[in-house]
């Protein structure tokens, strides 16, 4: 039963979707708060790199090596996206051009390739890697047993991240703070809230989410580095935030279907089904899924229901 | 004692040269910094890429295949960036004028008519295909309000996807089919030789040939000049990208300008995807870590914003900026650590965009809040 394409599928889904949810949880922090950065591909890259030589250099136990990695993933993603917050909030630079500049910066044919190659990471197996957390028993168990419990703790750690974050954007105070900072952030500013200190908050968060995306490939999906790595998880993460109405509770859906998606044309190939052309469709679908959100958020209605912040985009300067 | 900035209310002309060139010098300096600190030799380093771009033998024939697809979707990116339209959808754009582009090379070529007659079709056919794709943004935004920035960066996606299946997942009109080679890894099927394009042989370091792909840049950095400065269209477009309202007032029909210019940004695009076929490859490149890992639409926007939406500025950059993903590309290898390109180019992108503040507004040092260190009087001056 475990072996159905179903559970296969849901539980890759949730596999292959975590590095997605991670990058796309951040994006979402950052674009609440007004700013929109195309430069998550990017943080990924040097988050992964970075997490992977982390493991590669401490020895200490497996536990406390692999936290510390996560920790330096994200404190790489959030020094990549420190770029992007003094570019775009400080000089108030095009935030579309900066976030490309920071893919161009740091991406597969940049920083994360540099350092890779500096540090002498690639063509070496990882020292140390996130297992399944639950033991063997557990795992076997019919439907939740591969889809619940065969899942890494960074798995665990997301669904954690999708709490708080739900949790802080609906009903803490700085967390309605960043949706007025977003929304509207003359008003905001004349209520008194930081808008320049929300701003760079925020989007530093989402460099550190994106830094630990990317160490989700190198230390758990596929423990090696090789430049490049993220295939292009970035721009999904980009487009799964629009597709999820920007709501940490459909980020998790979204990514786990996007996913999912990624892993059915190889197991469509080991059953020896043919749904046509497979792989043009199951990767094309998240593009053009977010599109089809895009067109609808749009309208006058889902405008103000659904849609994305009224200031994402938009420099904020007091004077003018 | 705290920094403010303020807007400038006239741009000094010297400034919009200065800052650019300033900017260059700086990141050339703080990326010597970052080889400094990895332990490399800054000076060694920079003398091998710029051998590598411009003046070793060959060299500039490889920079120039570097630069022309970058000079196309510069001056994409340029005439709708300027019009406050994000097309960054180029890349996608591109793709889809390689393919039409190359079915009506593959088409009238193999039943031999004239050089210049196939020539021609393929740019329309080119022009055609990225227009129609820069279309599909252009119609959400003008008619549903949709951000044509995220849609036009989606579709790029599913460019690509197409773009891979027509070589790669099936038995497509512009795969090749017949060959040995064909049943080991899958190609484009190449061009006949009437829709190759010529090249303008320069008898310089041993012989440059000149794409023709890089005359039609050059020509379309010219019509967008005209286009944009000369012309009615150009002017509504302008105020339509100042204020949406104004046009609007004045009875610009906004909702086909926007549509008009995507098309424009689209077809310039798809221009580049055909010279790429017609110029270069000489056959559809489907390959996910050929034509697509280039990313010459993200790149694109850079140059573009290099070039602050100036087209003839947009040439020059596409040429420098290609110059260095050349020498990349041509020192990849032990000595020469590779990703440097990348964090150089990066660290230029950063700087040009730093020191855009400094064109538009004027940074100066305050005493305490409010009171500003200096009279800010003489900034009205006429």
């Amino acid at each position: 039963m475990n072996n159905s394409l179903l559970i296969v599928l849901i539980a890759s889904g949730v596999a292959y979707g975590t590095p997605l949810l991670f990058a796309a949880l951040g994006e979402l922090l950052a674009e609440r708060s007004g700013v929109l950065n195309l430069g998550v591909e990017g943080m990924m890259l040097v988050g992964a790199v970075m997490g992977f030589w982390t493991v590669q250099r401490v020895h200490a136990g497996a536990a406390v090596t692999l936290i510390l990695a996560v920790a330096v993933a994200a404190f790489a993603g959030a020094a990549v996206a420190l770029i992007h917050a003094f570019l775009v909030i400080t000089l108030r630079a095009s935030q579309i051009v900066s976030g490309l500049a920071v893919t161009i910066f740091a991406g597969a044919a940049g920083l994360s390739s540099y350092l890779g190659n500096d540090l002498n990471l690639a063509d070496v197996p990882a020292n140390q890697t996130f297992h399944a957390f639950f033991p063997g028993t557990m795992q076997n168990w019919p439907i939740v047993g591969p889809i619940v419990f065969g899942q890494t703790p960074l798995v665990y750690a997301s669904w954690l991240c999708v709490v708080a974050v739900a949790y802080y954007l609906a009903r803490t105070r700085p967390g309605l703070n960043v949706r007025a900072v977003g929304e509207a952030p003359g008003a905001a500013d004349a209520m008194g809230i930081n808008v320049v200190a929300y701003r760079y908050l925020h989007t530093l968060a989402g460099g550190a989410f994106a830094g630990i995306g990317g160490a989700t490939f190198t230390l758990a999906i596929t423990p090696q580095w090789v430049s490049g790595i993220t295939g292009g998880a970035g721009w999904i993460a980009i487009a799964l935030v629009i597709f999820a109405f920007w709501r940490p509770e459909l980020c998790l859906i979204g990514a786990y279907f996007f996913g999912a998606l990624q892993a059915l044309a190889p197991e469509l190939q080991a059953r020896n089904i043919s749904l046509g052309p497979t792989e043009l469709w199951t990767n094309s679908i998240p593009y053009a899924a977010t599109v089809v959100v895009l067109v609808v958020v749009s309208s006058r209605s889902g405008r103000r229901r659904l849609g994305a912040p009224a200031a994402l985009g938009v420099p904020y300067v007091r004077e003018e | 004692m705290r920094f403010t900035v303020e807007r400038r209310l006239r741009q000094p002309r010297w400034l919009t040269f200065a800052v650019p060139v300033g900017s260059l010098v700086f990141a050339f300096l703080v990326a010597a910094l970052v080889l400094l600190a990895t332990g490399h030799d800054p000076a060694s380093s920079y003398r091998q890429l710029f051998d590598a771009a411009f003046l070793s033998k060959g060299s500039l024939d490889q920079t120039l295949i570097a630069a022309t697809p970058l000079a196309f979707t510069g001056l994409a990116a340029a005439a709708a960036f300027r019009m406050r339209i994000f097309n960054i959808g180029a890349e996608g754009q591109l793709y889809m004028g390689a393919i039409t582009g190359a079915a009506a090379g593959l088409y009238l070529g193999g039943r031999g008519g004239p050089s210049a007659f196939v020539i021609a079709a393929m740019v329309v056919m080119g022009c055609l295909g990225g227009a129609v794709w820069a279309a599909i943004p252009g119609v959400f935004r003008a008619f549903f309000g949709a951000s044509e920035i995220l849609t036009s960066l989606m579709l790029n996606y599913v460019a690509a996807q197409i773009l891979t299946y027509l070589i790669f997942e099936s038995e497509s009109y512009w795969r090749q089919t017949k060959g040995f080679n064909a049943t080991v890894f899958p190609t484009g099927k190449p061009l006949p030789p009437s829709a190759l394009w010529p090249g303008l042989s320069v008898h310089a370091q041993g012989g440059i040939t000149l794409p023709l792909g890089a005359g039609f840049a050059l020509l379309t950095a010219v019509v967008l000049w005209v286009l944009y400065r000369r012309t009615r269209f150009g002017f509504e477009v302008q105020v339509l990208g100042d204020s949406l309202g104004a046009a609007r007032y004045a009875g610009v029909r906004t909702r086909r300008k926007v549509l008009a210019v995507m098309a424009i940004s689209g077809a310039i695009a798809g221009l580049g995807g055909v010279s790429q076929v017609g110029d270069f490859a000489h056959a559809v490149d489907g390959d996910p870590n050929g034509l697509q890992k280039q990313a010459y639409g993200y790149s694109g926007i850079v140059v573009a914003a290099l070039g602050r939406y100036n087209p003839f500025a947009v040439v020059v950059i596409a040429f420098l900026i290609g110059g260095l993903d050349n020498a990349g590309n041509t020192l990849q290898g032990a000595s020469f650590p590779s990703g440097l390109v990348g964090v150089i180019q990066g660290i230029i992108l950063f700087c040009a965009l730093g020191g855009e503040l400094l064109v538009r507004h004027r940074v100066r040092l305050v005493r305490r809040a409010g009171t500003p260190a200096v009279a800010a009087a003489p900034e009205t001056a006429p």
